[in-house]
C-alpha cells in the first residue's frame, strides 16, 4: 500500500508495511461499517408525522448487547493490533543483528555529518570518510547507526527504510537498517530543530558493492594525504 | 483538593451546604455576591457589567467572545503558512512574503492557540461556565470572584502571547510542545523574549483553568438542584468535570516542567542540558503526562455536547447513560497511562513502546463505546436535522475517522513510519477539528436561543454547515495522503526535498490550501448570522426546542440569578423524551 508510492527500501520496510496493511483493513472495515449504520439510522429514522420515538432506556442487558458486542469484536482486533504491532517494534527497534559496519550520524543545526568507516570497516580510524549531507551504503549490507547531536533534538528519517529515530543531544543512540534497493533517496529531519529544519535534507545513496568501493576509493586519498604513514595498511584492508 | 474548596469558601464569605448555592440569602440573585454588593438593585454600569462581572454567564460570553477572537488569529496563522505550502516563496496577501522565521512562529502559534486559547476556553470555560449553574439549578458559581479572576488571568495570558509577536526576534517558533533544548536557549531558537513569553502565557492560562475547574468540581457537588442526583446530573456536565478533574491532576508535573524550562532560558539552569547533567526527554514526559490527557479534556466536553444535541433533535432518551458515564470516567483514567505514544521514537527505552502501545489501543475500547452509545440512541429515534444536530451528527462522523487513524499511530510498529508526519496532522485534526469546531459549532447553534433570547438564521446556518464540513475533509484527507507518501512536520519548503515533490504531491497540497481558503472565508457567514441574529433574529421562546434539561426551564436569556421564579426542583433524569406515560413526548427534569 505505502511502497505503491514510496518505495520500499530495507529488510523492515515491508514488515511495517504489513501492520499498516492490517491495521487498514481493520480499520477501515470498522469505519465503513459504522458509518453505514449511523447514516442508515439518520435516514430511517427521520422525523415522520404521527410516529412517536421509542423510549429505550438501554440499561437492559438485552438493549446493552447492541454495543456490547462490537466493543468485544473491537478488543479482539485490538489484540490482533497490538501484537502484530510489537513484534515488528522488536525486530525493528528492540533486536540489532550483526553489523557488517557502523555509520556515525552527526546532526546539528542545520546539517547532517556521516562518518563512513572507510575501506577498514572501523570506525574511529584516520581513513573514516566525512561527507555532508550524504550517506553512502551499500545495499544487502547491515549497518548499525550511531546519532549523535550537536545542539538540540534532531530525528534521523529514511522514509524508504520506513526508519525514523530521534538525536538527542549528549547521547549516542543507535539502531540498525539494512537496505535492499540501490539508488538514491531522500534523509529527513523529522523534528522541529529551528528555523533551517526546513532546509535540512540530505540523501542516502544505496550502491552496489562495486560502486561503493569506487566511491570509497575515490574519498581514501584526500584523507590519506592527511595521514600518509596509515595508507598502506588501509589498502590492504580493502576487500 | 476538598479542603482547598472549603477554604477558598470560607474565604469567599460564601457560607454554603448542599443545597444552598452562593447567594442564596436573595433566592432572586440580585446583588447576592461580588461585585454587585455594592450596587444593590441598580443597573450597574456596562462597563461594570461586562467586564468586572462575577455572573456565571457573563464570564462564559467573555471566554466565548475570547475564544472566537483568538480562533481568528489561529485561523490567519494556518491560512499564512498554508498559502507558503502550497505557492513556496509567494508574497501572501494581506501578510508578505513568509520566512522560515515566521513559518516556524505561525505553525507554533496555530497550534497553542487553536489548543489553549480557543479549544479549552470555548469547550470548558465558557460553556462549563454558562451552562453549570443552569443545568443543575442554582443561580451562580460557589467562587463567583475566583471566577472573574480565571477570566482576567486567561485574558492576560492571551494578552502576552499576542505581545509576543511584536517583541525583538518575534514570537516563539519551537513547536507547540516546545521540545527542549532549542527552546530553553535562545541561541537555538533565536527568539530570546518570544520563548519566554510564549511560556509565560501558557502558564499563566493554566492557573486560569486551575481557578476555573476548582469552580466547576465545587459548584456541581453542592450546588445541584433540590431533588437532582448524580445520576440526574445532564452528561455534558459530568463531562465537564471529569475533564476538570483530569486537567487539573495532569496539569501539576507541566507547570513544574514550565518553571523549569523558564529558569533554563532565563538564568541559565540546566534542567533539560544534557552539557549541564539535565536531559532532554524529561521535559517530553512532563509535557505529555499532561498533553495526553489533554486531549481527552477537550475530548469529554464535546461529546456532552453532543449527547445533549442528539438526545433532544432524536426526541430519545440517552442510550446507556450510566455506561457512558463510566466509559468517560474509565477513559480519563486511561488516558494518564498512554503519553509516551507520542515518545515511542523519541529516544525512551523501546521496550516500554510496547506497554504503551497496549494502553493507547485499550483506549480505543472506551472512545468506542461513547461513539456506539451515540448511534444506538438514534435508533427508534425522531430525528429532527437542525442545524445543531447536523453538527453533532457531523461530530460522529468525523470524529470516527479521526478515531480509528489513532490506532495507526498508536501501534508501536507503524507509528515508526508515520511519526511526525502530516498522517499526525490529519489525524490529530480529524480529532480537534471536531471537538473545537464541529462540537462548538453544535453547542452555540443549539444554546444560541437560551444565550441571547432569539434565533440564528437556520438556513445560513445549514449553508455555513456544509460548506464547512466538505471543505475540511478537502483539507485533511491529502494530508492523509501526503503523510502516508512521507511528508514530514514543520517543513517550510518540500522544494528541498526530491522524493516529497513527486508526481502529484504538490496538487495536494495546493488542493488543502485551497480548501483551508473555504473553510476560512465560510466562517464569516457564521459570524455574520451570529451577530446578527443577536440583536435581528427572530425572538426565541423559554424552551424553543423542547429539552428537559434545567437550562430550558428558566427566561432566554436568564437573568442575573437564572431562575426568577425560585430555583427549580428536580423530579427526573434529564433525558426522559418520547415517555409511554406523557402525552408530550419531552419531561422536563423539574415538571411536577
Amino acid at each position: 500500500m505505502i511502497d505503491t508510492y514510496v518505495p520500499n527500501g530495507s529488510s523492515f520496510a515491508g514488515d511495517i508495511d504489513h501492520v499498516i496493511l492490517v491495521i487498514t483493513a481493520i480499520t477501515g472495515f470498522w469505519f465503513f461499517l459504522a458509518e453505514a449504520v449511523l447514516f442508515y439510522l439518520i435516514i430511517k429514522y427521520g422525523e415522520q408525522e404521527g410516529v412517536r420515538a421509542k423510549y429505550v432506556a438501554g440499561e437492559d442487558p438485552k438493549e446493552k448487547r447492541w454495543v456490547a458486542w462490537p466493543h468485544y469484536i473491537t478488543l479482539l482486533f485490538d489484540i490482533y493490533i497490538i501484537f502484530a504491532a510489537i513484534s515488528v517494534w522488536q525486530d525493528v527497534k528492540q533486536t540489532m543483528p550483526q553489523a557488517d559496519e557502523t555509520v556515525r550520524v552527526i546532526a546539528q543545526q542545520w546539517a547532517w555529518t556521516f562518518v563512513h568507516p572507510g575501506a577498514d570497516g572501523k570506525l574511529d580510524t584516520p581513513d573514516d570518510i566525512r561527507v555532508v549531507d550524504e550517506l553512502h551504503v551499500v545495499k544487502g549490507k547491515t549497518y548499525h547507526f550511531e546519532l549523535q547531536s550537536r545542539d538540540v533534538l534532531h530525528s534521523f528519517s529514511i522514509p524508504i527504510f520506513r526508519l525514523k529515530q530521534d538525536i538527542i543531544p549528549g547521547r549516542t543512540v543507535r539502531g540498525w537498517f539494512k537496505p535492499t534497493l540501490t539508488g538514491g533517496y531522500d534523509i529527513q529531519c523529522t523534528e522541529i530543530c529551528g528555523i533551517g529544519h526546513g532546509i535540512m535534507p540530505a540523501r542516502i545513496i544505496v550502491e552496489t558493492p562495486e560502486d561503493h568501493a569506487a566511491w570509497v576509493l575515490a574519498l581514501t586519498p584526500t584523507q590519506a594525504a592527511i595521514t600518509p604513514s596509515e595508507q598502506p595498511t588501509q589498502l590492504g584492508g580493502m576487500p | 483538593m476538598s479542603s482547598t474548596a472549603t477554604d477558598t469558601a470560607h474565604g469567599d464569605g460564601h457560607g454554603h451546604d448542599a443545597h444552598a448555592p452562593s447567594g442564596w440569602d436573595d433566592p432572586h440573585g440580585h446583588g447576592g455576591h461580588g461585585a454587585h454588593d455594592a450596587h444593590g438593585h441598580a443597573e450597574p454600569h456596562w462597563l461594570i457589567k461586562y467586564f468586572w462581572s462575577t455572573d456565571h454567564k457573563i464570564i462564559g460570553m467573555q471566554y466565548l467572545f475570547t475564544g472566537m477572537f483568538m480562533a481568528l488569529i489561529g485561523g490567519f496563522a494556518v491560512y499564512v503558512f498554508r498559502m507558503q505550502l502550497a505557492f513556496p516563496g509567494m508574497s501572501v496577501p494581506f501578510y508578505g512574503r513568509v520566512t522560515a522565521t515566521d513559518y516556524n512562529a505561525l505553525v507554533t502559534t496555530h497550534g497553542s492557540v487553536m489548543i489553549f486559547w480557543v479549544a479549552m476556553p470555548v469547550l470548558i470555560a465558557a460553556l462549563g461556565n454558562y451552562l453549570i449553574p443552569l443545568m443543575i439549578g442554582c443561580d451562580d458559581m460557589v467562587f463567583p470572584r475566583l471566577n472573574r479572576l480565571s477570566y482576567q488571568l486567561f485574558l492576560i495570558s492571551a494578552i502576552v502571547l499576542i505581545y509576543s509577536f511584536f517583541v525583538d526576534g518575534g514570537a516563539f517558533g519551537g513547536a507547540w510542545t516546545a521540545y527542549p533544548p532549542l527552546s530553553a536557549k535562545a541561541e537555538y531558537n533565536l527568539t530570546p523574549t518570544g520563548a519566554p513569553l510564549w511560556l509565560f502565557a501558557v502558564a499563566l492560562e493554566f492557573a486560569a483553568f486551575l481557578l476555573g475547574g476548582i469552580n466547576f468540581v465545587t459548584t456541581v457537588m453542592n450546588s445541584r438542584a433540590k431533588g437532582m442526583k448524580m445520576f440526574d446530573v445532564p452528561i455534558v456536565v459530568w463531562m465537564i468535570i471529569i475533564a476538570s478533574i483530569l486537567f487539573m491532576a495532569s496539569v501539576g508535573p507541566l507547570i513544574a516542567g514550565a518553571v523549569m524550562l523558564m529558569f533554563d532560558q532565563t538564568i541559565g539552569t540546566g534542567f533539560f542540558d544534557p552539557n549541564k547533567g539535565g536531559d532532554p526527554v524529561l521535559w517530553q514526559h512532563l509535557f505529555w503526562f499532561f498533553g495526553h490527557p489533554e486531549v481527552y479534556v477537550v475530548l469529554l466536553p464535546a461529546m456532552g455536547i453532543v449527547a445533549e444535541v442528539i438526545t433532544t433533535f432524536s426526541r430519545k432518551k440517552l442510550f446507556a447513560y450510566k455506561s457512558v458515564l463510566y466509559t468517560a470516567v474509565g477513559t480519563g483514567g486511561l488516558s494518564f497511562f498512554v503519553w509516551a505514544h507520542h515518545q515511542f521514537i523519541a529516544g525512551i527505552d523501546p521496550r516500554m513502546a510496547n506497554i504503551f502501545s497496549v494502553t493507547t489501543l485499550l483506549i480505543s475500547i472506551p472512545v468506542a463505546e461513547m461513539v456506539f452509545v451515540y448511534i444506538a440512541t438514534l435508533f427508534g429515534g425522531s430525528i429532527r436535522l437542525t442545524t445543531p444536530m447536523l453538527w453533532a451528527l457531523a461530530f460522529i462522523a468525523e470524529f470516527l475517522l479521526g478515531g480509528v487513524t489513532g490506532i495507526f499511530l498508536g501501534a508501536s510498529g507503524a507509528d515508526i513510519y508515520f511519526h511526525d508526519t502530516y498522517f499526525v496532522i490529519a489525524h490529530f485534526h480529524y480529532t480537534f477539528f471536531p471537538i473545537a469546531f464541529i462540537a462548538s459549532f453544535a453547542a452555540l447553534t443549539y444554546w444560541f436561543p437560551k444565550m441571547f433570547g432569539r434565533y440564528m438564521n437556520d438556513t445560513w446556518g445549514k449553508v455555513h454547515f456544509w460548506i464547512s464540513i466538505i471543505s475540511f475533509n478537502c483539507i485533511f484527507i491529502p494530508l492523509f495522503l501526503l503523510g502516508a507518501r512521507g511528508d514530514h512536520r514543520r517543513i517550510y519548503d518540500y522544494t528541498h526535498f526530491p522524493d516529497l515533490m513527486k508526481s502529484g504531491m504538490q496538487d495536494l497540497r495546493i488542493l488543502a490550501t485551497l480548501s483551508l481558503v473555504v473553510l476560512l472565508v465560510t466562517q464569516v457567514i457564521f459570524l455574520v448570522n451570529f451577530f446578527y441574529s443577536m440583536v435581528k433574529g427572530k425572538k426565541a421562546e423559554q424552551n424553543p426546542w423542547k429539552a428537559n434539561t434545567l437550562e430550558w426551564q428558566c427566561p432566554s436569556p436568564p437573568p442575573h440569578g437564572n431562575f426568577p421564579d425560585g430555583l427549580p426542583t428536580v423530579h427526573r433524569g434529564p433525558y426522559e423524551f418520547s415517555h409511554p406515560d406523557r402525552q408530550e413526548d419531552y419531561w422536563p427534569q423539574n415538571a411536577s
